[in-house]
């Protein structure tokens, strides 16, 4: 069993621990928001061809190499000793620009009782979204 | 936490919603704070440090205004305090004066200033120009950004029992982003009440030397 942790949440894979992470196109695509297409490999209106010298390292067998995929786009990743855990995290350019957009980016978390909370479920007010801490 | 519910009582009926978030990596750190404020906002439990990540967060408190549209504001900043307590007597635990007068009014003229923003709106004077708020947007580093990957590893191993090796993926995501109070302080010794409060704390604190641990908030009438 194998964990991936992404901005989309935590995912149990069935696949052995190897060091990369091999996935079948549709685990990849609901754990990482990447999914394999004709086009190559595509996340909403974005799309990224395959390259030609690269196209075994990413695809092969029927599978996908998530973890190579990550590593071909520059975005940054995080894996514990024995492999099982992987961290895959967002491109600091592409947090830059969805920053600069001004767009308040969304995102879902739990309040006490364990209710979701999403930052649109309060679109129309104004919000002060503000951070504190126990520590 | 109380002072904030008292700034909401003041302004929730003027299309005004404030979202705590508590960046604690056990909810229950944060319940007993939450539940003597009565808080009748949401007051979210992100243990991953997400919202931090997102919004380029180093700190607690930070703030974003973020306006009817979802378009931000004010991007993330200090939410009012002030750097008073580096002035502390860590003997006595007691601070001077004019600086607790001025931490104090840090914070008044900040909450004054979300006031004005919940009643006058775009004229409150207070809102950025889109301009103004990408130049004042600090974004992620390379390095910020797999930070980030590393605390959200650790913490998941920390929450499955796997201490020793979470505290070396903290570790290095504190190397890799070394301005992040967040990512240091959770991952810090705590004492007996959950306070990361022990002389490694000060010491982090000392050896900024001339720069902020609160950066000054560029809202009229506050503190430099």
């Amino acid at each position: 069993m194998t964990v991936i942790l992404s901005r989309l949440g935590e995912f149990n894979v069935n696949d052995e621990p190897t060091g990369e992470l091999w996935l079948e196109p549709e685990q990849a695509a609901v754990a990482s928001g990447w999914e394999l297409r004709p086009e190559g490999f595509c996340r909403g209106d974005i799309c990224v061809p395959v390259p030609l010298n690269k196209a075994e390292i990413l695809i092969a067998d029927g599978k996908v190499n998530l973890s190579a995929f990550w590593n071909h786009m520059g975005m940054p990743a995080a894996t514990s000793i024995d492999g099982d855990v992987w961290a895959l995290g967002e491109g600091a350019e592409s947090r830059a620009v969805e920053l600069q957009s001004l767009d308040a980016p969304d995102f879902t978390l739990p309040d006490l009782a364990g209710v979701q909370h999403s930052l649109s479920d309060y679109h129309g007010k104004k919000i002060l979204l503000a951070t504190w801490a126990s520590w | 936490m109380s002072v904030w519910q008292k700034l909401y009582d003041e302004i929730k009926k003027q299309n005004f919603i404030i979202i705590a978030i508590a960046m604690d990596s056990e909810a229950c750190a944060a319940r007993p704070w939450i539940e003597a404020a009565e808080l009748d906002y949401p007051a979210l439990i992100d243990r991953d440090h997400r919202v931090a990540e997102l919004y380029n967060m180093v700190n607690v408190p930070q703030a974003v205004w973020i306006d009817e549209s979802g378009i931000i504001v004010r991007p993330a900043e200090n939410a009012g305090a002030y750097e008073g307590f580096r002035a502390m007597d860590l003997e006595t635990w007691t601070m001077p004066e004019d600086e607790l007068a001025t931490t104090v009014n840090a914070q008044t003229t900040y909450f004054s200033a979300v006031r004005d923003w919940a009643r006058l709106g775009v004229d409150c004077g207070h809102l950025y120009s889109a301009a103004q708020a990408k130049a004042r947007t600090a974004v992620p580093s390379k390095e910020t950004a797999l930070a980030h990957c590393h605390f959200h590893l650790g913490q998941y191993l920390l929450r499955n029992g796997r201490k020793a090796e979470a505290q070396e993926h903290l570790a290095k995501a504190s190397r890799l982003h070394p301005t992040s109070w967040n990512i240091w302080r959770q991952a810090a010794e705590k004492n007996e009440t959950g306070l990361n409060n022990d002389a490694a704390f000060w010491n982090r604190v000392k050896s900024l030397g001339g720069d902020y641990y609160y950066p000054p908030v560029d809202i009229a009438g506050m503190p430099k």
